[in-house]
C-alpha cells in the first residue's frame, strides 16, 4: 500500500433511505388519493412529506458530521462535483423540456390552429396572435410584460449572484463577516424575488384574469415561472442552510464544497431566469 | 386473394411504390444479413477450439474498418433515393377531385364529403360486425370486424383528399391497399390523398390506440366506376332530403322511444351497455342514474357538452335535433328510467342557441 | 447544526452490520444492491411475463373470449411500461452496481448511501404501478407511451403511473449519476478510460443518456398532470395546445430510452465474445466511438415514432435520414463481434451461445427497425404487429438475451459456483426457438395489415396469432429453466468456481475470489 493512497470513504449502512421511498410512497400515494377526492388523500401526504424532511435532516445531518470530521478526502470531494455538476445538468434538461414545448407551441402549434383550412373547418374566427388562450378561450386575459417586476426581478437575481460571488470570495479570504454578510443578502434577495413573484401571480390572479387555465398562454407561464420559483426557493433554503453551517463555524477556506454546489445550483437558477425572462415575458 | 404474408396488393400509385420499396428494402438487408451471417457461422463452425482452431491475435484494421463504416452509408444512400421521393408525392395533397372529411369519434368515423362530385353528402360509419359473432355465439362471417353500415364511396381514377380530425383523442385513418395512413389529431387538421386505380372494397382500420374500443373502428371503402358513383351520389342526396325532418314537428312518446332506442344501439350502448348498467366507474350507469331521472336540462347539456376528462363526448355537433331528442327521451324511459317525460326535437334546437 | 462529532471512525470494516431483512434494507454495498436490483428485475419480468401471456391468451383465436376490450389495453400499457421500467433497466442497473465497481478497481460506488436510496425507490414506483390495477377504473390503458388526449381521458389509475414515473425517474437520474462519478472518480490507478472495459464506456455512456432524458420524461407526465386535474392545456387544440406536442416530448424521451436499454447490453457482448473467441474485441476504440455516436444520434431521430403524425415532408426527410444514419454505428458494433470471432479459438459455454444468439437475432430487429425508418414503409407498418415484431426481437432477443448471457457469464462470481452446462444451454435452446415462434409471425401479421394494441382480429390473421400464442407460452415456460440454473447455484450445488472460471477472461473482476467477497478493492490494485 502506497503512503499516498487514500481510503475512498464507504458509509455505514443507513436507515435514510428507507425512510426517504416510504416518505414518496405517501406523497405518491396521497396525492393521487387528494387529487381524485378518495381515501385520506391529504393526510398521507403529509405524513409522507413530514417523513421526507426529518429524512433530509437526518441525512444531511449525517453527511455534515462526516465531512467536518474529516472522513472525506480529496477524492470524495471530487465524487461531490462531478455529482453535483451533473445534478445540474438534469435539472438543465427539465427546463429544457418546457423551452421546448413554448418553443413548438408559439411557432408551430398555435400557427397551424390559425391556418386557413384549420380556422374555416375547425376553428371559426380564430386569430393565432400570441399570447393566445387558444380557440375557444373562454375569458379575456392581459398578457405578462416584461418591463414591470419581471425586469426588477431580473436586476434583483443578478444582484445576488454577485453578493454570492462576493461571499465566496469572503471564503477565500478567510473573511467570516463579509461571507456571512454576503449570504444573508443573497437569501434576503431571493426571498425579495419570490415575493414580488407571489405578488405578480395575485395581481395576474387578480386583476389581469390571467390564470392557469387561461389557455396554452397560462399553461405555460405558470408551469415555466413556477417551477422556476420552485427551485429558487430549494435554492434559497440551501443557501439558507450554508449560512447557519458558517456560523456554526463549518468550512474552510480549501474545504467548502457544499457552500459551492449551493452556489452553483444558484447560478444555474439564475441562468433559467434570465431565459424565462427573455421568452416567456419579452419575445 | 389478400396475401397473409406479405403487404396487402397495392391500388394506388403510392402504395405500389411503397410494396417495391419495401420489397427491394428487404433484400438489400436480407443480402447483408447472408453475407455477416454467413462470416459469422463459417467461423463458429470452423474457428473452434475443438477444432484445434488458435487463436490469431490481430485487432484494429483502420482500412477494415473505413470500410466497414464507408460502404453501410453507400447502401443507405441508395435506399434513401427511392424514399424521397415517394415522401414527397405522399405530401402532394394539392388539386384533389374530391375532398372528404372524415371525423375520428371514439368508437366512429364521421363522413362529411366537403368539395367536388357529392358535396354535402355526410354520414357516420360504424363497424356492422355484429356482438354475437364477437362473443363467439354466432359463426364469424366473412369480413368479421371490418365491416360498416355505411361505407365511404369514392370513384375510380380520381384523386381524393382526405381531411382529418377527431372529436376526442387521437385516432388513425388506415386503408393498407390505398397506402393511407394518416392520424385524426383533435383540434387539427390533417391531410392525405389517394388515387384508387381498380375498383373494389378496401378495407382498414384506425390505427391509432383510442380507448376500450380501439379493435372496433374498421373503415371500408367502396371504389365505383364514375357512372355508378354518380348514381351513388344521387341516391344518397335523395335519402337526405327524405329523411330531412320538420325540426318543430311534435313527436309523440313511443315514436321517440322507438327512435332513441336505435340511436342508444349506435352510439352509447358501447360504453353504457344495452341494459344501462354501464361499466362503472368509467363508464357510469344510466339506469337509475339521478341525472337522467333529474332536470332534463341538465342531462341536455350532458349529452350535448360531453363531460371534459372523460370519455364522454359531446354529441351536440354528431347528431341531429331529432336524434338527439329521441335517444334523451329514450333514456329517460327505458329500463327503470320511467318518467314519462318527451323531449321534443325544438327543445334540443333551443339549447343549441 | 450539532456539535462535530466523528460518527464512527473505522479503519477496517470487520464490524457487524445490521443483520437480516435489515441488512439489505440498510445496505450500502454495491453488491447487495446489485443483488437486490436483479431479483427485483426478475420478479418484474415475470409479473410482465404474466401481462403478456395473458395477452397472447385473448390473442390465442378471434373473437372475445377472456378479458375485456379495456382490461386487454390496461394489460398492454401495463405489460409495456412494467417490462421497460420494471425488468430490463433495472436488471442493467443491477449489473451496473456489481460489476463496475469490480471492473475498474473501486471499494464500491461513488455514493453508496444513495445507491441504497435509487434501489428502494423501485419497489415503491412497483407498488404503485401494479397497484393501479385494484383502483377504481383500473390501470391506465393509454398505451406504455400514455399519449395525450387518451391519457387526460383515463381514471386514477393514470395518476398512480404519473407518479410511478417520477419515483422511477429520480431513481435512475441518481442511478445514472453514481454511475458516472464512479467511472470518472474511482478507477483504479493505471486505469485509464481507454483501458477500461467495454461495459464500463457503454454504461457511461448510458447514464449520461439517463441524465439527459428521464427529465424530459418527468416533464411530460407532469404536463398531463395539470392537464388533468389544474386546468392547463398542453395537450387541449381548444387552449392552444397539441396533442402531437406530448408525442414529441415522450419520443425526445422515448428514442434515447430505446438505446439506454440495448447499449449496456451491447457491452455485456463486448466482454462475452473475446473471452470466448480468446481473442482480444478487434477494434476497441471504434466500438467507443460507435457507442458514443448512437448515443448522440438517438437525440436527433425521435420523430421516426410520429411519421404519420402528418409532419411536413422536410421534417420527415431529416428524421428519416438520421434514423437511417444509426445503422451504420451499429453496424460498426456488428461486423467488430464478427471479426473478434474471426479466427479465435471458440468454445460456446452458455454465456457465449446467448452472446452468439443475441448477434444474430438482434441484427434481425435492426434491420426491421431500418425498414421502419424509412418514412413511407412506416407509414404502412407503423402501428401494426410489424413494429411489434421490430422491438421484441431488439427487447427480447437483444436487451433480454444479452442480460442472460451476462447473468450466466457473472454467475460463477456472484455465487462462487458454477451452473450447470446442461441447464443454461437448454434454457438457451428453448428461448431462441420459442422467441422465433412468438415473433417472427409477428412480421407476416404486421405487413398483412393487423393492427396493434388491439384485443381481437380479423379472420385472416387467426393462424400466425394461433403460432404466436403458443410460442409465447413456450417462451414463458423456458425461462422457468433459468429459475433453476440459478437457485442451484445459490443453494451451492454445483461445482466450485475458480478465481477466473474462463479460461481466457480478462478484466480485474475475475482477480478477486469467487464468490467475490463482501468488499473488494478496498485497497484499488494497480493496472498496468
Ligand atoms: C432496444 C431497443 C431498440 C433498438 C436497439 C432499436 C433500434 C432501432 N429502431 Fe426501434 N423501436 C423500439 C426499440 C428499439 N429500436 C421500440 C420499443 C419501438 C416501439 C415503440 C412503441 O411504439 O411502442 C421501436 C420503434 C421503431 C420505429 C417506429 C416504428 C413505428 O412505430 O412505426 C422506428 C422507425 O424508424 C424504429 C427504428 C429503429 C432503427 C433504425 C434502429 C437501429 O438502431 C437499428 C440499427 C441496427 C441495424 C441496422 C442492424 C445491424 C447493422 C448492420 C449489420 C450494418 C449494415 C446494415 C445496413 C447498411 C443496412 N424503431
Ligand atoms: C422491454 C421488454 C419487453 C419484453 C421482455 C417483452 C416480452 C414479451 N412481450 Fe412485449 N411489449 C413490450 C416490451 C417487452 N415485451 C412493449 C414496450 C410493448 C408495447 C406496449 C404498448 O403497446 O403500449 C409490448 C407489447 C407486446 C404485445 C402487443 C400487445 C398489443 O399490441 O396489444 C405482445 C403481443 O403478443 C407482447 C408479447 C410479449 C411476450 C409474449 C413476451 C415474452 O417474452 C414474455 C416472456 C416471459 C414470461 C412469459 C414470464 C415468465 C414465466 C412465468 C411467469 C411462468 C408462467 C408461464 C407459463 C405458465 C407459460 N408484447
Ligand atoms: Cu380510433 Cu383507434
Ligand atoms: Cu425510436
Amino acid at each position: 500500500m502506497s503512503p499516498t493512497f487514500e481510503k475512498y470513504f464507504v458509509p455505514e449502512p443507513s436507515k435514510f433511505p428507507i425512510f426517504g421511498s416510504f416518505a414518496l410512497l405517501c406523497i405518491g400515494a396521497g396525492s393521487v388519493m387528494w387529487l381524485n377526492h378518495t381515501g385520506p388523500g391529504p393526510l398521507v401526504f403529509f405524513v409522507g412529506l413530514a417523513t421526507l424532511i426529518y429524512m433530509l435532516f437526518g441525512w444531511f445531518g449525517q453527511v455534515i458530521r462526516e465531512s467536518e470530521s474529516g472522513q472525506y478526502g480529496k477524492n470524495v470531494d471530487a465524487s461531490f462535483r462531478w455529482s453535483m455538476g451533473w445534478f445540474i445538468f438534469s435539472e438543465v434538461m427539465f427546463f429544457f423540456a418546457f423551452f421546448g414545448v413554448l418553443f413548438y407551441v408559439r411557432v408551430i402549434a398555435v400557427p397551424s390552429l390559425g391556418s386557413e383550412e384549420s380556422v374555416s373547418v375547425l376553428w371559426q374566427g380564430f386569430e393565432a396572435v400570441w399570447p393566445t388562450a387558444g380557440p375557444r378561450a373562454e375569458e379575456a386575459f392581459s398578457p405578462m410584460g416584461a418591463w414591470g417586476i419581471p425586469a426588477l426581478n431580473t436586476l434583483i437575481l443578478l444582484t445576488s449572484g454577485a453578493t454570492l460571488t462576493w461571499a465566496h470570495w469572503g471564503m477565500m479570504k478567510d473573511n467570516r463577516t463579509q461571507l456571512k454578510l454576503g449570504l444573508l443578502l443573497t437569501v434576503l434577495l431571493g426571498a425579495l424575488f419570490m415575493g414580488f413573484q407571489i405578488y405578480e401571480y395575485m395581481h395576474a390572479y387578480g386583476e389581469m384574469n390571467l390564470k392557469m387555465t387561461s389557455g396554452i398562454y397560462g399553461s405555460t407561464f405558470y408551469m415555466m415561472t413556477g417551477f422556476h420559483g420552485l427551485h429558487v426557493t430549494i435554492g434559497a433554503i440551501m443557501l439558507l442552510v450554508m449560512l447557519f453551517r458558517v456560523m456554526a463555524g463549518h468550512f474552510t477556506k480549501d474545504n467548502h464544497f457544499a457552500f459551492e454546489a449551493a452556489a452553483w445550483y444558484w447560478h444555474f437558477v439564475d441562468v433559467v431566469w434570465l431565459v424565462l425572462f427573455v421568452v416567456v415575458y419579452w419575445l | 386473394e389478400q396475401s397473409s404474408v406479405n403487404l396487402q396488393t397495392p391500388v394506388t400509385s403510392v402504395a405500389t411504390e411503397i410494396y417495391d420499396m419495401h420489397t427491394l428494402m428487404m433484400i438489400i438487408c436480407l443480402v447483408i444479413f447472408v453475407a455477416v451471417f454467413g462470416v459469422m457461422f463459417w467461423s463458429v463452425f470452423h474457428h473452434r477450439k475443438s477444432k484445434g482452431a488458435v487463436a490469431a491475435h490481430f485487432h484494429e484494421n483502420t482500412m477494415v474498418e473505413i470500410a466497414w463504416t464507408v460502404i453501410p452509408v453507400l447502401i443507405l444512400l441508395g435506399m434513401a433515393w427511392p424514399a424521397t421521393k415517394t415522401v414527397i408525392s405522399m405530401k402532394d395533397t394539392s388539386n384533389p377531385d374530391i375532398t372528404i372529411k372524415a371525423t375520428g369519434y371514439q368508437w366512429k368515423w364521421g363522413y362529411n364529403y366537403i368539395k367536388g362530385e357529392g358535396e354535402g353528402i355526410q354520414f357516420v360509419s360504424n363497424m356492422s360486425t355484429p356482438q354475437d359473432q364477437i362473443q363467439g355465439r354466432a359463426a364469424k362471417g366473412e369480413h368479421y370486424l371490418l365491416e360498416v353500415d355505411n361505407p365511404v364511396v369514392v370513384p375510380v381514377g380520381k384523386k381524393v383528399r382526405i381531411l382529418l380530425t377527431a372529436n376526442d383523442v387521437i385516432h388513425a385513418w388506415w386503408v393498407p391497399a390505398l397506402g393511407v395512413k394518416q392520424d385524426a389529431i383533435p383540434g387539427f387538421i390533417r391531410d392525405t390523398w389517394f388515387r384508387a386505380d381498380k375498383e373494389g372494397v378496401y378495407r382498414g382500420n384506425c390505427a391509432e390506440l383510442c380507448g376500450k374500443d380501439h379493435g372496433f373502428m374498421p373503415i371500408e371503402v367502396h371504389v365505383l366506376s364514375a357512372d355508378k358513383y354518380s348514381a351513388w351520389v344521387a341516391d344518397q342526396q335523395g335519402k337526405l332530403a327524405a329523411t330531412k325532418e320538420d325540426p318543430n314537428k311534435e313527436w309523440a312518446l313511443q315514436e321517440l322511444v322507438a327512435k332513441g332506442e336505435q340511436v342508444f344501439a349506435a352510439n352509447c350502448a358501447a360504453c353504457h351497455q344495452a341494459d344501462g348498467k354501464g361499466m362503472p366507474p368509467a363508464f357510469p350507469p344510466l339506469d337509475g342514474s339521478p341525472i337522467v331521472q333529474g332536470d332534463k336540462a341538465e342531462q341536455i347539456k350532458v349529452v350535448m357538452q360531453g363531460r371534459d376528462g372523460t370519455a364522454m363526448a359531446a354529441f351536440g355537433k354528431q347528431l341531429s335535433a331529432t336524434d338527439l331528442a329521441a335517444v334523451i327521451t329514450y333514456t329517460r324511459n327505458a329500463w327503470s328510467n320511467q318518467t314519462g317525460e318527451a323531449i321534443q326535437p325544438a327543445e334540443i334546437t333551443a339549447a343549441l342557441n | 447544526m450539532s456539535a462535530v462529532t466523528p460518527d464512527q471512525v473505522h479503519d477496517d470494516h470487520h464490524h457487524h452490520g445490521p443483520t437480516g431483512l435489515m441488512r439489505w434494507i440498510t445496505t450500502t454495498n454495491h453488491k447487495d444492491i446489485g443483488t437486490m436490483y436483479l431479483i427485483f428485475s426478475f420478479i418484474m419480468f415475470l409479473s410482465g411475463g404474466v401481462m403478456a401471456l395473458t395477452i397472447r391468451a385473448e390473442l390465442f383465436q378471434p373473437g372475445m373470449q377472456i378479458v375485456q376490450p379495456e382490461f386487454f389495453n390496461q394489460l398492454t400499457t401495463m405489460h409495456g411500461l412494467v417490462m421497460v421500467f420494471g425488468a430490463i433497466m433495472p436488471a442493467f442497473v443491477g449489473f451496473a452496481n456489481w460489476m463496475l465497481p469490480l471492473m475498474i478497481g473501486a471499494s464500491d460506488m461513488a455514493f453508496a448511501r444513495m445507491n441504497n436510496w435509487s434501489f428502494w425507490l423501485l419497489p415503491v414506483a412497483a407498488i404503485l404501478l401494479i397497484g393501479s390495477f385494484f383502483v377504481p377504473g383500473g390501470a391506465t390503458a393509454a398505451g406504455w407511451t400514455l399519449y395525450a388526449p387518451l391519457s387526460v381521458q383515463m381514471g386514477m389509475g393514470m395518476d398512480l403511473t404519473i407518479f410511478a414515473v417520477h419515483i422511477m425517474g429520480i431513481s435512475s437520474i441518481m442511478g445514472a449519476i453514481n454511475i458516472v462519478v464512479t467511472v470518472l472518480n474511482m478507477r483504479a490507478p493505471g486505469m485509464t478510460m481507454m483501458k477500461m472495459p467495454l461495459f464500463c464506456w457503454t454504461w457511461l455512456i448510458t447514464a449520461y443518456l439517463l441524465i439527459a432524458v428521464m427529465p424530459v420524461l418527468a416533464g411530460a407526465v407532469t404536463m398531463i398532470l395539470t392537464d388533468r386535474h389544474f386546468g392547463t392545456s398542453f395537450f387541449n387544440a381548444a387552449g392552444g395546445g397539441d396533442p402531437v406536442l406530448y408525442q414529441h416530448v415522450f419520443w425526445f424521451f422515448g428514442h434515447p430510452e430505446v438505446y439506454i436499454m440495448i447499449l449496456p447490453a451491447f457491452g455485456i457482448v463486448s466482454e462475452i465474445i473475446p473471452t470466448f473467441a480468446r481473442k482480444p474485441l478487434f477494434g476497441y476504440a471504434s466500438m467507443v466511438y460507435a457507442t458514443a455516436s448512437i448515443a448522440i444520434l438517438s437525440f436527433v431521430v425521435w420523430a421516426h415514432h410520429m411519421f404519420t403524425t402528418g409532419m411536413p415532408a422536410a421534417t420527415q426527410l431529416f428524421f428519416m435520414y438520421a434514423t437511417m444514419l444509426i445503422a451504420v454505428p451499429t453496424g460498426v458494433k456488428v461486423f467488430n463481434w464478427v471479426a473478434t470471432m474471426w479466427r479465435g479459438s471458440m468454445t460456446f459455454e452458455t454465456p457465449m451461445l446467448w452472446a452468439t444468439g443475441f448477434i444474430f437475432v438482434f441484427t434481425m430487429g435492426g434491420f426491421t427497425g431500418l425498414i421502419c425508418a424509412i418514412a413511407p414503409i412506416d407509414i404502412q407498418v407503423q402501428d401494426t404487429y410489424y413494429v411489434v415484431a421490430h422491438f421484441h426481437y431488439v427487447l427480447v432477443a437483444g436487451s433480454l438475451f444479452a442480460l442472460f448471457a451476462g447473468a450466466y457469464y457473472w454467475l460463477p462470481k456472484w455465487t462462487g459456483v458454477m451452473y450447470s452446462e446442461f441447464i443454461g444451454k437448454l434454457h438457451f435452446w428453448c428461448s431462441i426457438i420459442f422467441f422465433n415462434i412468438t415473433f417472427f409471425p409477428m412480421h407476416f401479421l404486421g405487413l398483412a395489415g393487423m393492427p396493434r394494441r388491439i384485443p381481437d382480429y380479423a379472420l385472416q390473421f387467426a393462424d400466425f396469432n394461433a403460432l404466436a400464442s403458443i410460442g409465447a407460452f413456450g417462451f414463458g415456460l423456458s425461462q422457468l429453466i433459468f429459475i433453476v440454473a440459478v437457485v442451484k447455484c445459490v443453494r451451492g450445488d454445483g461445482k466450485k468456481a475458480a478465481a477466473s472460471p474462463w479460461e481466457d477472461a480478462q478484466g480485474l473482476e475475475w482477480t478477486v475470489p469467487s464468490p467475490a467477497p463482501h468488499h473488494t478493492f478496498e485497497i484499488p490494485p494497480v493496472v498496468k
